[in-house]
């Protein structure tokens, strides 16, 4: 058969293992089952209810801005003031309620307002300079954990809030981010509705809507998919806007849980949102993901965190179970993408 | 490809709108009864105080600790230093690194500005000999605090103030002991941290029982409970929490109660909720290092030394503490620790 004879690949019917296998989450699947199995069977905690609680609560907190970030890195950019961003939002509510006495819900919402105005500064200084995401959103984490520290200590005298649970209406607020959900022996916490609720949302906006096809157009070719039309800078802003949302929703469910913030929350789990993403199946290089993917990523991280304490193993190892997690999910990533055509 | 004029004009005008809006909810003024203490951050100086005080502002004292930003103890530990400071009449500058090789150059910047004194803590105290060393040498006195109690001599300090690590976590262990539990954990709230390391080995040595240590990130306290919860589930045999910090504190109380479990909680330095725990019965006890003595003593210290040539300790290590606190005496400090004074 000449060159010229070959058929279009485009037009080959593949099997429905290979579209399986080309899916950008499979890789997390697999090893979130792996995970599961392999505590189910070395603990005897891991799979009661309890202990499903607790470590369904650990993968949500981190699984909703692991979501986040990896729509954000599929629309080609990182967000490292994504970590210390719920440490900001905690404590400027905590400081508006605790120290000046604003209604509690007032606080949570202009926190919101901040969140998304501190996401809005960080879109428009890449979109408008042209510089890398990764530099912009460094500056903002340096800057956010001074204003953390400097101004929380400067208003309250102190480097952590306390007394937070004595600010009227603060069991009020609790029903929307801490409550717990009781289904027979099963107690269901509000970060794990919440997380289920942003992944949905987030897979359906990615594969369902037009917004969905602007991200990948943007992460994958910015000036192809500016010239077919996309509104590349609206998708980028709402991007980041969106993280530090997430960044917003991460800080009110670890404060109205605890009810307590240091000047310090947050800093450091930027790195640990995206590790979730790429082992979700997120390129670094933008334009493949997904979001079930970067919750995948999570329940890992989540399984792997308390399965660790269940076993009764030293929890010391976590963090090079996590290096060799992301170099093994980069590695699948890269392997899945080659064979999808995916540029790596 | 950079932004249209307008379209960012419109955008970051909206967004200075918006943070100036929510920042002014809370910088225009201080509420009635508050004070703003000033810094914050890892360097500052605290300006000497009225001419009618002893020193008149000539000395300058410089504190380098081995802190991370934002700890909550070592922000009091550097209030009692400004607090003194100014009391005295002397300048006092407050620089901080956790690392030794950054923590050793602070010092050898410090000597090099001429300072009269230097106060040091030393958590890895061979990092540290060459420029404390220095120090000595330049005929500039020298007061370790907080860690290094063991080896302050050798190195040629004038005195010691704080308490050993070890004993601190020893003075714990007792305290379950007594309370007669079995098993305890120690949470450990920063990796590498050798303090903390040395007070999990105190509470073990004088605990008796099983004990182990847990490791979690006070930067994510919501992962903290849910780890401590964890550990509580996976052995109920636990009948004894020991944590380092008042917000990990916080943390491991929510954990006991979420997981039903009828541990013993204790713990190393107070802050407000703290306290509160204590007053209600939830947390048996807590062992206070008394860090504003820590910042507060050795600025007075070297006051005295420069001023009037006196050596005060005589060599011997004067000891901030450990002060344990619990139902019975925590109404006595209440109010002082609520103004962040012990």
């Amino acid at each position: 058969m000449t060159e010229r004879e070959k058929p279009d690949e485009r037009a080959v019917a593949t099997s429905h293992l290979t579209t399986v296998m080309r899916r950008p989450e499979i890789g997390a699947v697999i090893a979130a089952v792996a995970v599961l199995v392999f505590f189910a069977l070395n603990t005897t905690t891991f799979l009661t209810p309890a202990g499903i609680s607790t470590w369904l609560e650990s993968s949500a907190t981190i699984g909703i801005m692991a979501v986040a970030v990896a729509l954000l890195m599929i629309g080609g950019h990182f967000d490292l003031s994504a970590g210390v961003m719920t440490g900001t939002t905690a404590l400027f509510v905590g400081i508006l309620a605790g120290t000046y006495g604003v209604n509690l819900w007032l606080a949570v919402i202009l926190a919101l307002v901040l969140a998304l105005a501190i996401g809005a500064a960080n879109g428009a200084i890449v979109l408008r300079t042209g510089l890398p995401s990764f530099i912009v959103t460094l500056a903002t984490f340096f800057i956010l954990q001074g204003i953390n520290l400097a101004v929380t200590k400067l208003l309250t005298g102190t480097v952590a809030l306390q007394g937070i649970d004595k600010i009227s209406g603060f069991f009020t607020v609790r029903q929307l981010f801490g409550s717990t959900l009781h289904l027979g022996p099963f107690a269901i916490k509000a970060p794990v509705i919440w997380f289920i609720v942003v992944t949905a949302i987030a897979t359906w906006v990615l594969q369902r809507t037009r917004v969905g096809n602007h991200i990948f157009a943007v992460g994958g070719d910015r000036s192809a998919a500016r010239a077919v039309g996309v509104r590349d800078i609206r998708t980028i802003m709402a991007l980041f806007m969106t993280t530090s949302a997430a960044g917003w929703l991460v800080g009110m469910l670890a404060l109205f849980k605890v009810g307590t913030a240091q000047a310090t929350t947050g800093v450091g789990q930027e790195f640990i949102y995206i590790i979730c993403a790429v082992v979700g199946g997120c390129m670094l290089t933008g334009g493949f993901g997904s979001a079930i993917g970067a919750a995948f990523g999570a329940l890992i991280y989540g399984m792997t965190y308390q399965g660790i304490v269940y076993a009764g193993w030293d929890n010391n190892w976590l963090k090079t179970f996590l290096g060799i997690m992301l170099l093994a999910a980069v590695l699948v990533n890269w392997s899945v993408a080659r064979r999808a055509g995916v540029r790596s | 490809m950079p932004l249209e004029g307008e379209t960012m004009r419109k955008i970051l005008a909206a967004a200075a709108c918006v943070v100036g809006l929510t920042m002014t909810a809370c910088t225009n003024e201080v509420p009635a009864g508050k004070t703003t203490p000033s810094g914050g951050a890892d360097q500052s100086a605290s300006a000497p105080a009225g001419s009618d005080d002893k020193a008149d502002g000539k000395y300058t004292f410089a504190m380098v600790t081995h802190s991370s930003a934002g700890d909550a103890f070592w922000d009091i530990v550097k209030s009692g230093g400004e607090d003194a400071a100014a009391k005295m009449g002397v300048t006092m500058t407050y620089q901080a690194d956790p690392d030794p090789a950054q923590q050793s150059i602070l010092i050898t910047n410090a000597i090099a500005q001429g300072v009269d004194g230097i106060i040091v803590s030393m958590a890895n105290p061979d990092g540290l000999k060459e420029a404390i060393g220095k120090a000595v040498e330049a005929k500039i006195p020298v007061i370790t605090i907080n860690s290094g109690i063991e080896r302050y001599k050798e190195f040629g300090a004038m005195t010691h103030v704080g308490q050993s690590e070890e004993l601190a976590g020893e003075t714990a262990g007792e305290q379950f002991k007594a309370a007669g539990k079995s098993k305890m954990i120690c949470v450990i709230h920063e990796a590498g941290n050798i303090g903390q390391e040395q007070r999990c080995a105190g509470a073990a040595k004088t605990f008796g029982g099983s004990a182990e240590n847990l490791q979690v990130d006070i930067a994510d306290l919501a992962a903290v409970q849910n780890t401590v919860t964890a550990k509580l589930q996976a052995d109920p045999s636990i009948d004894a929490v020991f944590t380092l910090n008042g917000s990990v504190t916080t943390a491991a109380l929510k954990a006991i109660e979420g997981a039903g479990s009828e541990a013993m909680l204790g713990g190393i330095d107070l802050d407000a909720d703290v306290v509160t725990a204590i007053k209600d019965g939830k947390v048996s006890f807590a062992v206070d290092q008394q860090p504003y003595a820590q910042g507060w003593l050795p600025i007075v210290f070297l006051t005295q030394k420069v001023s009037d040539a006196m050596d005060t300790g005589g060599g011997q290590p004067v000891y901030s503490g450990p002060l344990v606190v619990t139902k019975d005496n925590v109404e006595q400090i209440a109010d002082a620790i609520s103004r962040g004074k012990h």
